[in-house]
Order: C-alpha cells, then sequence, then structure tokens
C-alpha cells in the first residue's frame, strides 16, 4: 500500500485568550481544532464542511503552515511538514498551495498579474527569463486566460477572472497538494460553474490533490470524493461524498443537508427529508445533536469515530 | 485618480517655494549675505528692493529666496528621516507583533507623550545648532504617528489573502513587508509626510527664532524673524515678509497632505467590477 | 382581480449629472406584488435589484435618480410623495431588513430600546408600554429569553440573532411590505434556514408582503411565489416559482439555472458538468432584448 500524500494526526490548535481579569489572570484557552486526522490521497478531493468557527480554516493554516498547530503531527510524503523538524517556507511552498476566497482581497493591487506570478518563481531560483516566460504563458494559458492579459493589474479584472488569477498563482510552483477556501462562494453565480469545472480539469491534468473548504454542499457534492463534516473543532462524520449525501447519519451532518437552499428541495420538500436523530439504530449515541454549541473553552466531551461502514465514520460518545 | 482643487492650490504653492529656493541663485537679485551695507538699512519695499530692506541693509527678497534653500531641506530631509523610522518600527511592529510591537507601542507612546519641540529642543541643545543638527533633532522626533499608521496599515494589511498567499509561496518576512505591504500604505504614509513638512518647517522656525537653529547670517525664515524683532515698529516688511513665506509653505504642504488624503483614500477610488 | 400592494411600471433610474442621465441601471423594470405575497427578484451583481428596493424606500443616494417610471404603493405614486410623508412610510408601512445588521442597528442602545423605538416613533405609545412590546416582539421572533435579550447590545449577539432583531424591527409596526435585501447571505446554512422559515411564517400569518432580493436561486425558491430575473437593468424573465425552474425560457435564467451544481445531479457514473454560462449565450449584450413575463394566474399571486 502506497502511503497517503498528506497525514494529518491527532491535530489541535488552541488560542489562549485573555478573558480579562487585571493581569490576565482570565486567560483561557480557545479549543478551536479537536484531535482532527485524516489522509489525503493523491489525486483526491477532500472537502472539510463546517459552519463558521468550527475550525475548518484553522485545519487549512495549519496545513499551510501559516498556523502553529499546538499538538499533533502533518506529515507530507512521509515527512513533517509542521512542528518539529518541519521545512522552511519554501519547500513547504513547493507542496501546498492555496486559493482564496476572495479574489478582490487575494491580489496584490500593486502587482501586474506577470510580476505576481514571477516572482515566487525567481524565489524558487528560476532566473532564466524564457524558462519564467514560458510557464506564466503556460500557466495563464491553463487557467483560459492570455498572454496578453499578463500585462495587466488586479484591477482591470472580473471576479471569475481575478479568481483564475489566483489559481494560477497557487499552480504555479506546481504543488502537489492544493487548499481551496470556499473557492467560489465569492463569485457570481453564473461565474461558479466556470470555477468549477476550471479547478476539475486542472485536477484531472495536472493530478493534483485538493483540500476544500467549504460551507456550501452543493459545490462539495459536485466536487469532493471524501467529506469531513466538522462541528466545533472535531469531526463529527467521515466517508466518501456518496456515504455523506446519500446515508447521513450524525445529526449535524443532516441537519446542514436539510438546511441546503436547494431550489429542487424547496420545491419538492420530500428531498429535505433528513430529520436529525439522537441515536443510532442500535442505540448508540452521538455527543451532541449539533443544534446547540458546546463551551469552546473547556476539552471537548470524549468521544470517538466509530466506523458504521466501510471508510464512513461518525462521531459517538465514549462508552466508556 | 482625481484630484481636487484643494490638491491644485496646495500643489502650486509648494511647486512657489520648490522654485524660489532651486532658482534662488539665479533669480535673486543680490547676495544674502554678502550684500549688506548699513547705509541702506532698514529701506520700505521699492523698485530695487522688492521686499525692503532689514537692519544690516540686505535685501529681504533675496534672503527669503534662499531661507526657502533652507526650508525645502528641513522639510523633506527630516520627513524622510521620520518615515524611514516610523515605518520600519511600525511595519515590523504590526507584521511581528509580540514583545516587539508592545516595545514599539510604548515607545511610540512616550514619544507622543513629550511635546515633540520640547524634545527637539533638547536634542539640539546637546548637537549644538546648526542644520545638521537641525535634521537630526527633528528627524527624530516627530516619527509617532508614522509609526502608528504604518502599524495600523500592517495589521490591517497583513490579513489580506494576497500577503498569506506569499507565505504560502515561500516569501520571506522582509520580502513579504518590501513587496506586498510596503507598496500597498504608501499613500497614508505619503500624506503624514506631506503634512508633517509643514510642521517640520514651522519647527524650524521656531527653533531657529529661539536661536538654535540656523546661525546667522545664513538666512532662515525663522532666523529672520528673530532679527525682525527690534526693527517690527520701524521696519515691519522685516518681519511680515518671512512671516507670509511661513505661512504660504506651511499652507501649501497642509492643503498638498489633505489633497493627497482625499484622493488616495481607497473610498475615493472607483473599482471596476 | 385584487389592486397590488406595490406596482412598479417602466422604472428607469441612472446616474444623473448636471442635467443630463448618464449610464442607465434600470431600464423599464415592471412588476407587481400584491397584498401577502412573496416576490423574489434574483440576480447577480450589478444586476439592479437592489437599487430598485432602495428606489422603492426612497432612499437613492445622489448622484442615483429615477429618469421615469411610476412607483405605486396602495395606488399612490411614491416618487411624487413629500419627503417627510416617506419617513412615515419607511418603517411603518413599508420595512427593510439588510445584509449585515450590524451596520443597521446602532452600537450604543441595547436591542430592546432599538425595537420599542418603533413603537414610540411610528404608533406614539409610551417607552414603558414600548419596551414591554418589544420583549413580546422579540418573543415572535422566537429569540430565547426575550427578557433578557432585550437589554443585550448588537455586538453581544449572534449573526443570525441580530437578523432575528432585525426583523423584529422591520416587522413592529406590522408594515404592508416587507423588503428583505441578502438578509441571509452572511449567515451560515443552519442558520439561514431558520432565518427564511423565520420570515416565511411570520409574514404569511400576518398577510405581509416580501420583496426579496437575493442572488441565491435556492433561498428564492424556498421563499418566494413568483420570481423575477434581473440583467443589466432589466427584468428578463417572470413567472411563478415553480414554472420558473422547471421551465425557464429565457436563455440567461437556463444559463443561471445550469451553472449551479444541485444537490443529488451527481450520482455513482459521475458527474454532469456545469453549464458555462458562456456557452449558451454567445453575446451577452442582445440579452436584454427579448423578455419573458409570465402573466399571473386567476388567482392574482395569491398564496
Amino acid at each position: 500500500m502506497t502511503a497517503p500524500l498528506l497525514q494529518v494526526d491527532d491535530l489541535h490548535v488552541r488560542f489562549p485568550i485573555s478573558g480579562g481579569g487585571l493581569f490576565g489572570t482570565g486567560r483561557r484557552m480557545l479549543h478551536a481544532v479537536n484531535g482532527i486526522s485524516f489522509d489525503l490521497a493523491k489525486g483526491e478531493c477532500l472537502s472539510i464542511v463546517g459552519e463558521s468557527g468550527c475550525g475548518k480554516s484553522t485545519t487549512a493554516l495549519s496545513i499551510l503552515g501559516l498556523q502553529e498547530p499546538t499538538e499533533g503531527t502533518i506529515r507530507y510524503r512521509g515527512q513533517p511538514l509542521a512542528g518539529p523538524g518541519a521545512p522552511g517556507r519554501m519547500q513547504r511552498a513547493k507542496a501546498v498551495q492555496m486559493v482564496f476566497q476572495d479574489p478582490y482581497a487575494s491580489l496584490n493591487p500593486r502587482q501586474c498579474v506577470r510580476t505576481s506570478l514571477a516572482a515566487p518563481l525567481k524565489l524558487h531560483g528560476i532566473t532564466a527569463a524564457s524558462e519564467i516566460e514560458g510557464r506564466i504563458e503556460a500557466m495563464l494559458k491553463n487557467v483560459g486566460l492570455t498572454p496578453e492579459q499578463a500585462r495587466r493589474y488586479p484591477h482591470e479584472f472580473s471576479g471569475g477572472q481575478r479568481q483564475r488569477i489566483g489559481i494560477a498563482r497557487a499552480l504555479i510552483l506546481e504543488p502537489e497538494i492544493v487548499v481551496l477556501d470556499e473557492p467560489v462562494s465569492a463569485l457570481d453565480v453564473s461565474i461558479r460553474a466556470q470555477i468549477i469545472n476550471l479547478l476539475l480539469d486542472l485536477q484531472e491534468k495536472l493530478g493534483l490533490s485538493y483540500i476544500m473548504i467549504s460551507h456550501d454542499l452543493s459545490v462539495v457534492e459536485h466536487m469532493s470524493d471524501r467529506v469531513l463534516v466538522m462541528f466545533f473543532g472535531e469531526v463529527v462524520e467521515e466517508g466518501g461524498w456518496r456515504q455523506i449525501f446519500e446515508t447521513p447519519t450524525h445529526p449535524y451532518t443532516r441537519r446542514l443537508i436539510a438546511a441546503i437552499p436547494d431550489p429542487d428541495a424547496a420545491l419538492n420538500p420530500v428531498a429535505a427529508a433528513f430529520a436529525p436523530d439522537a441515536t443510532l439504530p442500535d442505540g448508540r449515541r452521538f455527543v451532541s445533536d449539533g443544534s446547540a454549541a458546546p463551551d469552546v473553552f473547556k476539552p471537548p466531551v470524549p468521544s470517538a469515530l466509530v466506523e458504521i461502514a466501510p471508510g464512513h465514520r461518525v462521531r459517538l460518545a465514549s462508552t466508556a | 485618480m482625481r484630484f481636487g482643487f484643494n490638491f491644485w492650490l496646495g500643489a502650486s504653492l509648494t511647486a512657489l517655494v520648490i522654485l524660489a529656493g532651486v532658482l534662488a541663485p539665479w533669480i535673486a537679485p543680490f547676495d544674502p549675505v554678502l550684500d549688506a551695507d548699513l547705509m541702506s538699512s532698514e529701506l520700505p519695499p521699492d523698485a530695487t528692493f522688492w521686499f525692503g530692506t532689514d537692519g544690516q541693509g540686505r535685501d529681504v527678497y533675496t534672503r527669503i529666496l534662499y531661507g526657502a534653500q533652507i526650508s525645502l531641506t528641513v522639510g523633506i530631509v527630516s520627513q524622510v528621516i521620520n518615515s524611514v523610522i516610523g515605518v520600519t518600527l511600525g511595519m515590523t511592529a504590526g507584521y511581528w507583533g509580540g514583545w516587539w510591537d508592545d516595545l514599539v507601542n510604548g515607545l511610540t507612546n512616550v514619544m507622543l507623550a513629550i511635546p515633540s519641540l520640547i524634545f527637539a529642543l533638547a536634542v539640539m541643545a546637546v548637537l549644538g545648532p546648526g542644520l545638521p543638527s537641525l535634521l537630526v533633532a527633528l528627524g527624530l522626533t516627530n516619527w509617532s504617528w508614522t509609526c502608528r499608521i504604518a502599524r495600523s496599515s500592517t495589521l490591517s494589511l497583513k490579513s489580506q489573502g494576497y500577503v498569506q498567499a506569499a507565505q504560502t509561496l515561500g516569501y520571506g518576512d522582509l520580502r513579504i513587508m518590501f513587496t506586498q505591504i510596503l507598496p500597498n500604505m504608501m499613500g497614508p504614509i505619503l500624506v503624514m509626510a506631506t503634512l508633517g513638512m509643514g510642521s517640520a518647517v514651522l519647527s524650524e522656525a521656531a527653533l531657529s527664532f529661539l536661536g538654535l537653529g540656523i546661525q546667522p547670517p545664513f538666512p532662515s525664515w525663522g532666523s529672520m524673524l528673530t532679527d525682525a524683532r527690534q526693527l517690527i515698529q520701524l521696519a515691519p516688511w522685516v518681519a511680515i515678509f518671512p512671516g507670509l513665506a511661513i505661512f504660504l509653505s506651511v499652507l501649501g504642504f497642509n492643503l498638498l497632505g489633505d489633497g493627497l488624503r482625499d484622493s488616495l483614500d481607497p473610498h475615493m477610488r472607483t473599482r471596476k467590477p | 382581480m385584487t389592486a397590488p400592494l406595490l406596482d412598479i411600471r417602466n422604472l428607469r433610474l441612472g446616474v444623473a449629472l448636471g442635467r443630463s442621465v448618464h449610464h442607465p441601471l434600470l431600464k423599464d423594470v415592471t412588476f407587481q406584488i400584491m397584498p401577502g405575497e412573496a416576490y423574489g427578484l434574483v440576480g447577480e451583481s450589478g444586476s439592479g435589484k437592489s437599487i430598485t428596493s432602495l428606489a422603492v424606500m426612497g432612499l437613492l443616494k445622489k448622484p442615483l435618480a429615477v429618469t421615469s417610471g411610476e412607483i405605486l404603493f396602495k395606488g399612490q405614486n411614491l416618487l411624487s410623495r413629500p419627503k417627510r410623508e416617506m419617513r412615515r412610510l419607511r418603517g411603518n408601512r413599508i420595512a427593510m431588513i439588510f445584509q449585515e445588521p450590524m451596520t443597521a442597528l446602532n452600537p450604543l442602545s441595547t436591542v430592546g430600546r432599538q425595537i420599542a423605538e418603533m413603537f414610540v416613533l411610528h404608533q406614539g405609545r409610551s417607552w414603558g408600554e414600548a419596551e414591554r412590546l418589544a420583549v413580546e416582539a422579540l418573543g415572535n421572533v422566537r429569540v430565547p429569553n426575550p427578557d433578557r435579550r432585550a437589554k443585550n447590545y448588537p455586538h453581544q449577539m449572534s449573526g443570525g440573532l441580530r437578523q432575528r432583531v432585525m426583523i423584529a424591527m422591520a416587522l413592529a409596526c406590522n408594515p404592508d411590505l416587507l423588503i428583505a435585501d441578502e438578509p441571509t447571505t452572511a449567515l451560515d446554512v443552519t442558520v439561514q434556514a431558520e432565518v427564511l422559515r423565520l420570515i416565511k411564517e411570520l409574514c404569511a400569518a400576518r398577510g405581509t408582503a416580501v420583496l426579496f432580493i437575493s442572488h441565491d436561486l435556492g433561498v428564492i425558491a424556498s421563499i418566494c411565489q413568483r420570481v423575477g430575473v434581473m440583467y443589466a437593468g432589466c427584468l428578463v424573465e417572470e413567472n411563478e416559482t415553480r414554472a420558473l425552474f422547471e421551465n425557464p425560457r429565457h436563455a440567461y435564467t437556463r444559463g443561471l439555472l445550469g451553472a449551479l451544481p444541485r444537490l443529488g445531479s451527481r450520482s455513482a457514473h459521475g458527474r454532469q458538468r456545469l453549464v458555462d454560462i458562456d456557452s449558451i449565450i454567445a453575446d451577452r449584450s442582445t440579452l436584454t432584448e427579448t423578455r419573458f413575463i409570465a402573466p399571473r394566474g386567476p388567482e392574482g399571486g395569491q398564496p
């Protein structure tokens, strides 16, 4: 069996929050991510879904090296990517890149497209002008832009085109893993399809692995191979996309799916018939039904991910 | 980008001061120091001496033209020093945070608590009078606001996607600061520097007036006012014209700064869809 | 057929500079909302859906100005009404909720007091009575512990709760028309679902008509009986919600619907490629030349 491309093992991220008190005596720990583990295979699209504050973005930032994990390991091809023994920014840059949500804030307004694509190449030791030009031209073509547009500045592009530039910048160093942070949620509806199609085409063409952070389950269903559902720092359910969307089991997953504003579901209410259940048919209990927020300042209630079908795991209360 | 009336008025006044200073050797009718003639002292303005003459019979118009050189040098050099100190401290503090941020913040607050003219006086007292020490004194005393603005701009720019993208692309911290953050906060920094030039010109005048700045017989607008003190009843033009020069140039710098701020304001800029 | 509550006729709107009008932003927009009906305006950014609502509220800021057309509310043209009268109408007969409730709420005043202000201002009640009504109104929008919550400041509440407060304020005086401009876009999906259900149920119970503006076809479908699709300042298609989704007639509507990943559209055999709107619309500039406005059914749009 080949080793997975990326291995995240028992990742914890905690933030100290000064909770008042004159000398910071009320300092509390915010448990943002509580023991996340997952593998990412080559060429796979893994989606992490959940609502704001569930820790999905913190997880992504940890993988990108922008947020130091408090505990746990992240390995890329067996080598640590974060924590002790981790490589510097330069090596990590060739492994993982990111596409940002807001195409307006993610491009430097004072750099033309060419500069923002050429600078990382130069930084990574590619200095021959012909090679830089060649790679930029090929990349622009890959994302559906023309080489003539390279001299333009971000404000001369539409939101969809900016997102294409953002994708080009993420791919210019030829990383194997791309983190997609809500890649289409800031775009106009008619543009979303173009970007989704582009991402799927590029994945196939370049053999990319995606980690997609999203709250939009229709997009997740369309793009993912596997899905992790996060709720307040923990994975409550994980499985293949069909397992998650056809047999959602955890009450929170069911609530999420039922809440999608999908025209078909709205017009045919039968489709939204996933009523949250407090227990599994065999009587095992869930820790939370996903309707109330747990206290994020306390360590989580002990629980475990239990396999209910091959590859389909759900968080249940520990029987101990 | 569109500039308003204020900007153009300020730019014209500033250009006038710059022209006066740069062209002084060619357009000034006399020598500012050597052409002293006690026989023709305290003459009111006429066709030969446009702004009259001072107590030593030197042409006030000539001395004002040369004084513009001093004022401009002081304004520009002190603001360059201020901006470099302020931006370096503010940007690194905002970007790195932690103990360095606390230290810079503390330093900034201390600087803000001391009246800058008093602090400049102290520096001048240590370094002795003269143009170089004047530049150092004014350059070291007014960076706190620039520092604050640089720090807060950095804090907001740091969370922008393109700064995070630069981090993931492997850029080092200094490279990120200079290629991603600094160019995007040049607007407010430039405005601060332009506004600061006005106050630097005023401070130079004040320090020279107190006898700590430019030493006689070299002409600076402040030292000209000092000289005019005894003559103000007899020959008011000796005080009026340097005073007017200070007023107009400070007004010019301030209007220019205001105009720049208005036109660099992101809300005034159009963003194409 | 009953008379429409809101009747917008040939509304044109543009940027007025001096005497001339440049850059038309709305071109002959015409639609009606019946009493108690929920009408959705769907479109992308810049389609003109939000300025339509601002025009109805009389909140257009210079240099935007209505150049021709009529906005009839209960038969009276709002455009020719004096400002003072419009102010009385706003909040009282026509209320509005926005995308970001934080910007619409006063951060220095408790939410209870802000709701109570509506009763004092528009119904001339005493403060004591108004504050009691405010707690009641919070209970109506299903805010838990309304007594305690009324004493909270906006920043002490979550986005979902703040939007509920906005709804309570908007519905305080039982308006005839509620304008909701992307009210759930900033919210999480599960919270969005609750807020949508709340708007739907409260308005149905009180007979309040809704003009619901959104870019999200799913949200529109779940709340509106009739939908207008806007593109580049034109209403390009209008129909009953179900008919519009099942049988879109305008190329742009078809493009929008095809561009949307739909739940359950992917099967084990693979995914359908999403429709690239540019592949079915060769020339966007001709899009506004055709319009499909379906006539209302005999029931007059009543739910």
